[in-house]
């Protein structure tokens, strides 16, 4: 036997062996059409955390202004997010811009009016899209908390999103099928804040108006009314102060306990170092006041401060299940969204669908396959051989390469997979009809394998960067199936470049080494 | 073996046959694509899709009815699968206002309206086992604690046993065809005894099964259609380059121009027949589609190929005879390898089941319309681009 041929014989069974290898160590991720689970895309509302952003800043502004002493006369945040610093005296204004300027993020932009002056600001640019990416990140971080809590295997979430940043994410929850559940958990905000109750008027009241007729028709500026209960059996309004006392940000650690007395469940929460002085300090300077726990953006009890309680943990009551006592002590725990998450996609596919598909799949596929390798080798006979053993290796490669890359396959995928079968055996078949032609007019057998794998090559070369630049355009533009197709179907040609060439020619060399007198082909 | 030996058909000559045949498919298709359109799945053009197994056969009726006098706008219910697996299909309208969408919301109400009607005299103190999730079952049962293990294990292993035992029930159940038609199927398994108890005694069984939920928001399909058509489009262009740069010996962009016309026109056919046979169009289909561009494009670089071939060996004969020959040569290969593909698309067709119908369907259109246009459309057009050069030159060389 001819060195060259050992040599190339020795190259295709290591590439059979690394790839078998990917396979079998890696295995392949299938996707959710697939297997079943559930496939989310939610969009953070960036819009809301702008808007929020804007009042935090102009809070900022006006109290630094204050302390600095500079008169205005307001400072407000505008629908088209701005802030604007109003009527600011002409002999402060290099006072009033210095504090302005502490915050690099803006840019200022002041108007005489006669002997006041007024700054307007907005946001740059590289800062509204840092505040952005960080909200996504934030949220992404959240989710990720979460849904690590909720118990999920292999859960996968990316950012997505073709606007200003990437802001939609992709949650992917193979096998869990509970779409109920798992949308409240990570949708719920989750945001606690301990606030005073205002002192003399309370509450609580059974209407809106009540709470605002109560404080003399007008709701002073520091206090808000918000909605009490609802799951206590209990509802109504409260007055509480506008700023929280302590926030889901001294939060140490949440969980489900039970009360001592009727044994109902509940969500104890525990404060870290910094949180449990302050509540110690807020609770002490209130005592015989009352303290509102609020969980977005409703108060769900407010007790009365008894004492100055120094303790690190405090209990959120209400007539919770114990799988609502749970739930809320994970979200407690996994920290709050800092924007609001608008569901763009749901899909769960339950798992008898998946598999259902699968097995007809599967057995279709099957079939198909054997079907083609018999008409190879009904009409080729030996050389059929060949054209099976470069298509076996040709989807070895490709499930090697999914494996190694960790890659999911998804019914689409699937589809590429079958064009770069359908392109596998037709480059054998070119391969075979030109050999013949050349038999035909009359060449050695010898020289008519050479002369066809040289004609056909410049066609199989082709027919595949063709259908490689199509793919390799199709994965960069398209969004995730087109892009599962693009990846099989990629790796295949790719593959096929290999087996129709070098290992199909390597066959035939093999062949004419053995049976030098004729080709069955 | 051969299928075809030595073929001396004159193809070119049948061009008006072929684009006779082709005008027609383009008009029926093209009329149809007029009046009613594409049947865009939820995928694109935004809703909810669900799937529904019922424990006996349904009454798509009362299903229409009761949706019917909900809120939910339901736009088809029709039975999905083989009739002996109870499945309905429901397709509920997509929720217009952007702000106030909240597709799980949409969900919860749709299972609520079923039970309201298909799961009156269930027992509310329990709980549905043919609609409880892994999770919920295993939380319910970690409740109920049937075993009595809560006081001697620590919480991860009396977690992780429930959590083994309710993989096990949803098991039984995905067994059964991912519903229980009744606590027999329970009670003959190998379920510990203490568990079919419970289970027994704490769950009801409802009449059915919520097996899949697709929602999609507006704004996603029509994004995914923009990103779908635009990926389609970008890497026709590339194509179109490739090929008009390898193929330029056959008349500059001819080859490449010739090619792009002929999958249009595959592309466009599909389509027709998709809104002729009304089928549905989701991602997958669009999957297939592309598969049958792969398939149409490498059906005509390879007639092409042999044109450039004989070109340089044939330089006498016009091109007419080149693209004859070209195709004759090519003939045994063309008939072998769609044959091969249309086999596979074929059992794919007939036994891939109801997900991969629409994607089958478009491959095996597409194999047969990809492989006719290849040979009918192609070399046609590359021979037409001739004959307009060649006329023009003589007019500009002028009256002799």
């Amino acid at each position: 036997m001819k060195r060259t041929i050992y040599y190339r014989l020795l190259l295709i069974a290591v590439v059979a062996a690394v790839f078998l290898y990917g396979f079998l160590a890696y295995g392949i991720n299938l996707g959710l059409d697939l297997q079943g689970g559930i496939h989310l895309v939610l969009q953070v509302d960036t819009e809301e955390a702008l808007t929020e952003i804007v009042l935090q800043a102009r809070e900022r502004i006006e109290a630094s202004l204050r302390d600095a002493a500079i008169t205005f006369t307001e400072v407000r945040a505008t629908p088209d997010r701005a802030v604007e610093v109003i009527g600011v005296p002409v002999a402060q204004r290099s006072q009033a811009r210095a504090e302005i300027d502490k915050d690099p993020d803006w840019n200022v932009s002041p108007n005489v009016q006669g002997d006041t002056v007024d700054f307007r600001l907005t946001l740059q640019a590289a800062a509204r899209r840092a505040y952005l990416e960080l909200t996504v990140r934030q949220a992404r971080e959240v989710i990720e908390k979460r849904v690590d809590a909720y118990g999920v295997a292999e859960p996968t979430i990316t950012l997505y999103g073709s606007g200003e940043v990437q802001d939609q994410i992709i949650v992917e929850l193979p096998g869990v099928e509970d779409f109920d559940r798992v949308l409240d958990l990570i949708k719920k905000a989750a945001q606690l804040e301990l606030k005073l109750v205002h002192p003399q008027a309370g509450g609580v009241y059974p209407t809106r108006e009540a709470a605002l007729q109560a404080l003399g028709g007008q709701l002073p500026a520091d206090y808000e009314i918000l909605a009490f209960g609802g799951r206590d059996g209990q509802s109504g309004f409260m007055v509480v102060k506008r700023a929280a006392a302590i926030t889901g940000q001294h939060l140490k650690d949440a969980r489900r306990s039970s009360d001592p007395v009727t044994g109902r469940p509940l969500v104890s929460f525990f404060l870290n170092p910094a949180g449990v002085s302050l509540f110690g300090r807020v609770t002490g300077d209130n005592v015989g006041g009352y303290l509102a726990i609020v969980l977005d953006e409703k108060v769900q009890s407010a007790p009365r401060i008894e004492s100055k309680i120094d303790q690190e943990s405090a209990q959120i009551t209400g007539l919770f299940t114990v799988q609502e006592a749970d739930d809320l002590a994970l979200v407690l725990r996994s920290g709050a969204l800092p924007a609001e998450l608008i569901e763009l996609e749901n899909r769960t596919v339950g798992p008898s669908l998946g598999r259902d598909s699968i097995e007809a799949g599967m057995t279709a596929s099957a079939l198909g396959l054997i079907l083609v390798v018999l008409g190879m080798l009904l009409v080729y006979r030996l050389a059929g051989i060949n054209a099976v053993v470069c298509l076996t290796l040709n989807l070895l490669i490709l499930v090697g390469v999914l494996g190694f890359f960790e890659a999911t396959l998804t019914l689409p995928g699937i589809a590429g997979v079958i064009l770069t079968i359908g392109m596998a055996v037709d480059a054998n078949i070119l391969i075979f009809e030109r050999i013949k032609e050349e038999l035909r007019v009359g060449k050695a057998v010898r020289s008519a394998v050479t002369a066809g794998f040289d004609r056909v090559w410049d066609t199989i070369l082709d027919t595949n960067i063709t259908t490689l630049i199509a793919s390799i355009i199709l994965y960069h533009v398209g969004t995730g199936p087109v892009r599962g197709f693009a990846v099989t179907l990629g790796v295949g040609l790719m593959a096929n470049l290999f087996t129709a060439t070098f290992v199909s020619r390597t066959l035939f060399s093999l062949l004419l080494e053995r049976r030098e007198a004729g080709l069955s082909i | 073996m051969d299928i075809v030996r030595d073929s001396k058909i004159d193809w070119l000559s049948y061009k008006w046959v072929f684009i006779g045949l082709s005008i027609v498919l383009l008009t029926a298709g093209g009329f149809s694509l007029a009046s009613r359109g594409l049947n865009l799945g939820v995928d694109f053009s935004g809703g909810t899709l669900v799937y529904v197994k019922f424990a006996d056969a349904p009454q798509l009726d009362q299903i229409r009815s009761v949706l019917d006098g909900s809120t939910l706008k339901a736009e088809g219910v029709t039975r999905f699968d083989e009739p002996e697996k109870n499945e309905v299909q429901i397709r509920l309208a997509r929720v217009e206002t952007e702000e106030a969408q909240d597709l799980t919301e949409q969900n919860r109400l749709l299972l609520e309206v079923l039970r309201s009607e298909f799961d009156q005299d269930r027992d509310a103190s329990k709980a549905d086992l043919n609609n409880a999730s892994t999770v919920a079952l295993s939380q319910r049962l970690q409740e109920l604690d049937p075993d009595n293990l809560r006081a001697e294990s620590d919480s991860v292993e009396f977690q992780q046993h429930y959590e083994a035992l309710a993989r096990r029930v949803i098991e039984l159940r995905n067994d059964q065809g991912g519903i229980f038609s009744g606590f027999e199927a329970v009670r003959q398994s190998d379920l510990p005894e203490t568990l079919k108890t419970a289970l027994e005694s704490s769950f009801y069984l409802g009449s059915f099964n919520l097996i899949s939920v697709e929602s999609v928001g507006p704004k996603v399909g029509q994004e995914l259609r923009q990103r779908a058509r635009d990926a389609i489009m970008l890497s026709l262009v590339g194509m179109l380059l490739y090929i008009a740069y390898r193929f330029r010996t056959i008349h500059g962009f001819a080859a490449g121009v010739a090619a792009i016309i002929a999958l249009f026109h595959d592309v466009f056919i599909t389509l027709g027949f998709f809104s002729i046979f009304y089928k549905e169009i989701s991602l997958t289909v669009v999957a297939a589609v592309l598969t049958l561009v792969g398939y149409s494009i490498n059906d005509t670089i390879v007639v092409f190929d042999r044109v450039r071939e004989n070109l340089r060996l044939m330089r006498r004969q016009d091109l007419a005879t080149v693209i004859n020959t070209s195709i004759n040569q090519t003939l045994n290969r063309t008939i072998l390898t769609s044959g091969m593909t249309f086999l596979a698309a074929f059992s794919l067709y007939l036994f891939g089941g109801p997900v991969l119908n629409g994607f089958s369907f478009a491959l095996v259109v597409g194999i047969i319309v990809g492989t006719y246009s290849s040979i009918a459309i192609a070399s046609p057009i590359v021979l037409w681009w001739q004959n307009v050069l060649d006329a023009r030159k003589a007019r500009r060389r002028g009256p002799v």
